[in-house]
């Protein structure tokens, strides 16, 4: 038997009205006067609700520690940073809107650190995104011992820097290893450390220890694309040129704005590795935001530091923002 | 007609051979070809890998030196650490990657006779192993309760769970260290547990992983009269057991490497963890030094050893803030 289908409001009369349904069928007519009879329904559908309402508070009270903890010693705190930030001092309380903000913008300090951070973020993060990139192209191509490649590659990411920064104190020293290179090939010694080319050891740093776990991101992606895909453009004969630029690069867009949103974040966190080389006050050019925020606290200047840290704050919301919006983008074209 | 057939089948034997030859030929050299795109690739594979494992691999070996040797060898190097100028650049520094004498004294000394290294490598552990526990169980606790009856409260609230995992310490440290104050935990190893026992990373990443579990088999275990409770214990947390793993990994990684929460939430130095430690080793250790790092290389490589597959999972969970 076959019935015409549509909406269910229409069902039901047509369905009522067909003759072999009328005279022989009892079942379906039983099946049509409980679809007609809307009581017994709705009222398990309240109970259902209740049940429901239960089940909500239940997994509410789960969230509840964790979201307690969060607001305790995330949110509640910020919102007092941001209160900070716009008094003169905690005594007087007086307030101020946006002197705190004005003055740590004159300071020299800060000045130079966020140009340093900045010059910083700006020549590891490409370099950071094209080299993991490299890698992972690299092991995804059959060549033997991938694995151990792949760990290899890792590894960095799980040693302690504390561990390794002996080494490479030893390996940047004026009379260290990378200047006997350089006198190998005839090239004046440099002082690394402690000159112009302090940024490029803590690049080199910084993408010794990003480069695995980049990798592994762009590894993922990379075999998430479709095969087929692939074997059509190879046989309509497209180059493994042509292939990487309109179907890898195409697919894989979207993780490639993820690793550079994580590289920036991290490319932030480099302070850790200048503080294990150089202590608190490094080389000027490695001197980061967040030894200005550690030096501050040392002289316990709340507004300053609460003025740094929303300011801070407020560029990381929009890097996060202009993640996720162009994301939002990039997977509607790749999906659709 | 008879002519020109004769004359096609001559050039088509001919051609043949050719053809034949020809592909043959072709066939070699693109053997030949990806031959050679295997070993290139591999070569520069094995370039970068030895980049990479140099730093640690020197460590090791030169923790296996004798004290005289390791200053004879980079004395200046961390003498000039200290004044911080060029005064003491006489002589050259001898990177060695094997020691002339395998020698165990550093350990003996760290192991057994200087007990203030110990005292902080177990500090660290001190430091990390409650945070790593116990933001499982938070995590695992508030995952269930966002993958359960999804609402737009919750998508709100989760929505600010990523903003603050996205946020770097500069950012989060100066709110931890207001509310320590005002607990009055600062200085204690609870100004440290706290923050990171709450911290909304796992939850994240918890949360994303339980949210790929089909609805239907928790509606089903409730179908059969599960409780919240149940289908949290006996449907979720197996089913989550190995996202678990690797997130722990992520998490011990991260707080075994911390410099900057102690250093600004713990005043007492006897308090901080190895990590801090190990950058203020003064000149007169510096043999001490290498065999101190690589004894506290050890814990964090055992566990990339045994859980390398989970923690590349992990990572590979992390792509994609959206989820």
């Amino acid at each position: 038997m076959h019935f015409p289908k549509s909406r269910k409001g229409q069902r039901m009369p047509r369905f009522a009205a067909h003759p072999y349904v009328k005279e022989n069928n009892l079942r379906s007519i039983e099946r049509n006067t409980k679809i007609t009879v809307p009581s017994p329904k709705r009222g398990r559908k309240s109970s259902s609700n209740k049940k429901k309402h239960r089940g909500r508070l239940i997994s509410a009270g789960y969230l509840l520690p964790s979201a307690v903890g969060v607001l305790l010693f995330f949110v509640l705190p910020f919102l007092i940073v941001v209160y900070y930030s716009m008094i003169d001092n905690p005594i007087s309380a007086q307030f101020v809107l946006f002197d705190n903000f004005v003055m740590v913008f004159q300071n020299a300090a800060f000045i130079q650190a966020a140009k340093n951070t900045f010059t910083f973020s700006v020549s590891a993060v490409p370099l950071a995104v094209v080299l993991s990139l490299f890698l992972a192209m690299m092991l995804e191509s059959k060549i033997p011992f991938q694995s151990q490649f792949r760990t290899f590659f890792l590894s960095p990411m799980m040693v302690p820097i504390a561990s390794v920064v002996l080494i490479w104190q030893v390996l940047f020293h004026f009379n260290g290893m990378m200047n006997e290179l350089r006198s190998i090939f005839d090239l004046d010694k440099i002082d690394w450390l402690n000159s112009g080319y302090a940024q490029v050891v803590i690049v080199i740093l910084f993408l010794w220890k990003n480069l695995g776990y980049n990798m592994i991101l762009f590894m993922a992606a990379l075999s998430s694309i479709p095969k087929d895909i692939l074997e059509v453009a190879i046989l309509e004969s497209a180059s493994p040129f042509q292939v990487f630029i309109h179907i890898k690069l195409r697919y894989i867009s979207s993780t490639i704005l993820f690793v550079t949103i994580m590289s920036l974040i991290n490319s932030f966190k480099v302070f850790r590795e200048i503080y294990l080389l150089k202590g608190d006050y490094p080389y000027d050019t490695m001197y980061m935001l967040q030894h200005f925020m550690n030096n501050t606290f040392s002289r316990l200047d709340y507004q300053k530091m609460s003025a740094a840290a929303i300011m801070m704050a407020i560029v990381m919301v929009i890097i996060i923002g202009i993640l996720f919006l162009t994301e939002n983008y990039f997977g509607k074209d790749v999906e659709g | 007609m008879k002519q020109r057939f004769g004359r096609i089948k001559k050039i088509d034997e001919i051609s043949l051979e050719r053809w034949e030859m020809e592909v043959k030929r072709k066939k070699r050299w693109r053997l030949r070809k990806k031959a050679v795109g295997v070993t290139l690739k591999t070569m520069a594979a094995a370039c970068f890998a030895v980049l990479f494992l140099l730093p640690i691999l020197l460590t090791i070996t030169n923790s296996f030196m004798s004290a005289s040797e390791i200053s004879s060898n980079y004395g200046q190097v961390f003498a000039t650490n200290d004044s911080g100028g060029k005064v003491y650049i006489a002589e050259t520094v001898n990177l060695k990657f094997i020691p002339d004498m395998v020698s165990f004294s550093q350990y003996i000394t760290v192991l057994l006779k200087s007990p203030e290294y110990l005292f902080k490598f177990w500090n660290s552990v001190i430091l990390v192993v409650p945070i790593v526990v116990f933001q499982l169980l938070v995590a695992a606790g508030a995952s269930f309760g966002f993958t359960r009856y999804r609402g737009r409260m919750k998508e709100i609230i989760f929505f600010v769970y990523i903003i603050l995992m996205l946020m770097p310490y500069q950012v989060t440290l100066v709110p931890n260290y207001l509310v320590s104050d005002w607990l009055h935990i600062l200085d204690t190893n609870w100004a440290i547990w706290l923050p990171g026992i709450f911290s909304p990373f796992a939850v994240y990443l918890l949360t994303k992983y339980m949210r790929r579990i089909p609805i239907s088999v928790m509606e089903a275990a409730q179908i059969d009269g599960a409780g919240e409770w149940q289908i949290f214990r006996h449907i979720c947390m197996p089913l989550c057991k190995g996202a678990m793993c690797s997130i722990a990994i992520l998490i011990f990684i991260d707080y075994w490497n911390m410099v900057e929460q102690p250093l600004i939430l713990l005043a007492d130095e006897q308090k901080h963890p190895l990590s801090v430690f190990l950058s203020k080793i003064n000149a007169g250790e510096i043999g001490l030094a290498f065999a101190v790092a690589t004894i506290y290389m050890v814990p964090p490589i055992l566990v990339f050893l045994y859980g390398e597959d989970y923690l590349v999972e992990g990572i590979t969970y992390q792509g994609g803030i959206k989820g």
